[in-house]
């Protein structure tokens, strides 16, 4: 049984209220934290702990706290990022709904560290019902002197607010969140100067993602170097997967960082295996926007060894032949996927996505979603795999934010593996009528 | 102050310049570098505060990132909108990988363009008909439905035709910086998006017009001077008149001795040098509202030039550094 810092007791009823979350220990963080630690004291406690960001990009959290500018007589803002929208991806909607006061209680944990007077929590449109449970935590927090003015009785000062975006993938990109933040078209900045300097309404702000924010609460009460025991190497702590596909049992599981992938998948703690028996077909391990790996490069790596769920060894291989942890949004894919057709519904997703700011993205997520199209389709032609291959080329680092590579990654990815099977629906038409799913959709229609 | 190296040519400019005003610097002051180093712009406008970025036409890549830190930076950057550092250096037409980047973004760029150039009043002084022959392919490799609108007048003068549009928002910065309530803006995303005003056919300000000098496509055009006649039939003229609300240099286009059309002076960059107003561009369409001062100066390369008298000084000055050119490449 691996260790759990986070939804160690989501199934205790009623955790969602503030009186059963204390009750099981919560807030001992932030009364720790500003009756006994000076805000440096928690910043280098995070430092310590070696804790990264786990929205996608795995940036270490104490290195971004201490780019912190902290000019005299200028607020500084606390922004968290649950602008959970990336497909695939559905773990910090589990922690908002079940254990909302876990975040709140990082929220006041971290802006006691950055200073932060004012801090807000960005919650994609499509969880609405979920920024209501927030907000009753928030209130509960409130009437519980645990936010508002001199919290617990000391000088600290906090407000936290909720604000619900519309909807927009892109708003989930820090600076295109802090553009919609403050009321206007979610389009990412150009960068830099980067929040840390002027982020939200010229101010320094952190942007943190959900999970970031509430593993502070472990690591202030337990310490950094005892927090930096757990897990492997540079990948420290728990974190949190959404599993989902064809595997038998599909939720979100906590981890210890270094858990071997083969385990994961198979083991009945977690993934249960595959659904109905079934082989292995590949694995998208952190997002839809991370490269796709086939069964035998997902278990092992390039050079033989047992591929683990961490930041370094899933990276193994650079994007030849490995992948990225990303935001954790672990898809597992059985023998009867086709990988075109399920990288059409990615491809799909990106064009539709796409803010329309620069060219490359703009144009190129639209080409690809076409040529794509057409090949599921079966009016493929033999040229519209390199065609693919060499767009995605030129979108990949030529883009503004990351949602240009995030569109690239995963044609790049799907064609370096899987190139036969792209061939298969060009050069055989005829045969995609055959594809399972197809099939049952067909008969539904004349049933 | 600091030191830049760009294609091996080096210069001293100020903190804070970019990458792309270092290049133009550098072509301005030596005659003998070729002025390709200063990379091509479609969106970046350097009158108009925070244009820029978002066409990845000027790409180039930082080699070494400072004296301090001479790391290369991982991926091509806008030139536009990175400020130089002391000790950086830049690679642009000497890096294959630079112009493969732009190669596929001019591609990107015209996949949805329609190349209507032969009825479209923009071709002759079209930036993207230069860049797409400097850099495009061919033959195009985009073989679907190219997206269509419809065209929009907005207001008396101005004609939107957002099929040939490229989204580089240099019209909607100018509406939010020169003029004084803003009207435009972007709708919907993606390659869906588009510039539209929020109250069509009601805008007026005295300086709209220069939503047009600004468009490097033929998104935005004259409604005065549309199907009049192609630009390289009509010869510019700097001329300037009494103006209360702008400085009233300009440039006529004239045929014979009409006045086709009124813009804005351009510099070599093809930037407007001044804005003008609303009554000098549409209004003034008599040869005797204006003082014609000289031709103005067209690049020998473009097709208006044709025909086109000026200043024969400089015109030899043109022709000897060609040379030089040709011979140094010899």
């Amino acid at each position: 049984m691996g260790k759990k810092l986070l939804i160690h007791n989501d199934n205790v009823p009623g955790i969602a209220t503030l009186e059963v979350y204390r009750q099981n220990g919560g807030y001992a963080s932030v009364e720790k934290a500003l009756k006994t630690m000076t805000p440096a004291d928690v910043v280098e406690e995070v430092k310590k702990s070696g804790l990264r960001g786990r929205g996608g990009a795995g940036f270490p959290t104490g290195m971004k706290w201490s780019f912190l500018a902290k000019p005299e007589g200028v607020e500084r803002y606390l922004v968290c990022n649950a602008d959970e929208s990336e497909p695939g991806t559905f773990k910090d909607r589990y922690l908002m709904e079940k254990i909302p006061h876990a975040l709140i209680e990082g929220m006041i944990t971290s802006s006691y560290a950055l200073g932060a007077k004012t801090s807000y929590i960005y919650i994609r449109g499509e969880y609405f019902y979920v920024a209501r449970i927030v907000e009753k935590a928030i209130d509960e927090a409130y009437a519980a002197g645990l936010l508002g003015k001199n919290i617990l009785g000391t000088n600290f000062s906090h407000d936290c607010y909720v604000q619900v975006g519309a909807g927009a993938y892109i708003c989930g990109e820090e600076t295109a969140l802090l553009e919609s933040l403050e009321g206007k078209r979610g389009n990412p900045r150009i960068k830099p100067p980067f929040p840390a300097i002027a982020g939200l309404y010229g101010c320094p702000t952190v942007v943190n993602n959900v999970e970031t924010i509430a593993a502070v609460c472990p690591i202030v009460m337990m310490g950094g170097d005892e927090y930096a025991k757990i897990g492997i190497g540079r990948s420290t702590g728990t974190k949190l997967i959404s599993a989902s596909g064809h595997i038998n049992k599909p939720g979100v599981y906590e981890i210890e960082l270094g858990l071997p992938v083969e385990e994961f998948i198979y083991s009945e703690e977690y993934c249960g295996g595959i659904i109905n028996g079934r082989k292995l077909k590949a694995v998208v391990a952190g997002g839809s926007s991370v490269p796709i790996l086939p069964a035998e490069l997902i278990l092992k790596n390039d050079k033989g060894e047992a591929r683990l769920m961490s930041y370094e060894s899933l990276s193994e291989g650079g994007f030849a032949t490995g992948t990225m942890l990303g935001s954790g949004g672990f898809i597992v894919y059985d023998e009867t996927t086709s990988i075109v057709k399920n990288l059409y519904t990615f491809a799909r997703f990106y064009h539709h996505e796409s803010c329309g700011q620069c060219s490359p993205c703009r144009e190129g997520t639209g080409w690809m979603e076409k040529i794509l199209h057409r090949i599921v389709e079966g009016q493929g032609k033999p040229s519209d795999v390199d065609l693919l291959w060499d767009i995605q080329r030129k979108i990949e680092g030529n883009t503004i934010c990351p949602l240009g590579d995030a569109a690239a990654w995963p044609v790049a990815s799907a064609i370096r593996h899987f190139r036969h099977e792209f061939e298969e629906y060009i050069n055989h038409p005829e045969r995609i009528k055959d594809v399972k799913h197809y099939y049952s959709v067909h008969q539904l229609a004349g049933a | 102050m600091a030191k830049v190296t760009i294609d091996g040519h080096s210069i001293e400019v100020p903190d804070g310049t970019t990458i792309l005003q270092a290049a133009r610097m550098l072509v301005d002051n030596n005659p003998e570098v070729d002025a390709k180093v200063a990379p091509p712009t479609m969106c970046y406008y350097s009158k108009l505060k925070t244009s820029g970025g978002y066409c990845r036409t000027c790409v180039v890549k930082v080699t070494k990132g400072s004296e301090k830190d001479p790391r290369p930076m991982p991926k091509p950057v806008a030139s536009c909108r990175t400020t130089v550092m002391d000790g950086m250096e830049v690679v642009n037409i000497t890096s294959p990988e630079v112009l493969e980047a732009r190669k596929g973004v001019v591609e990107f760029l015209l996949i949805n363009h329609p190349l209507d150039c032969p009825i479209c009043d923009q071709a002759g002084e079209c930036h993207l008909q230069d860049l797409g022959y400097e850099h495009g392919l061919a033959k195009t490799r985009y073989d679907f439905s190219r997206r269509t609108f419809n065209q929009i007048d907005i207001g008396p003068y101005i004609k939107l035709h957002m099929t040939r549009c490229i989204m580089c928002f240099r019209c909607i910065k100018v509406a939010d910086q020169i003029t004084n309530n803003r009207y435009q803006g972007m709708l919907f995303r993606g390659d869906a998006s588009e510039i539209s005003t929020y109250i069509e056919k009601a805008v007026d300000n005295d300086f709209s017009g220069n939503v047009i000098d600004v468009c490097p496509v033929g998104a935005l055009t004259d409604r005065t001077f549309r199907f009049k006649s192609r630009v390289w039939f009509t010869k510019p003229m700097d001329a300037h008149r009494n103006c209360t609300k702008c400085s009233g240099k300009a440039a006529v286009w004239l045929k014979g001795n009409d006045v086709l059309r009124v813009t804005a002076r351009k510099d070599q960059w093809g930037e407007a040098i001044d804005w003008i107003c609303n009554e000098c561009r549409f209004e003034k369409k008599d040869a005797k509202d204006w003082v014609i001062e000289k031709p103005s100066h067209i690049d020998r390369h473009s097709v208006i030039s044709q025909n086109h008298y000026e200043n024969l000084a400089q015109l030899k000055l043109d022709i000897s550094k060609q040379q030089k050119q040709i011979a140094g490449k010899k």
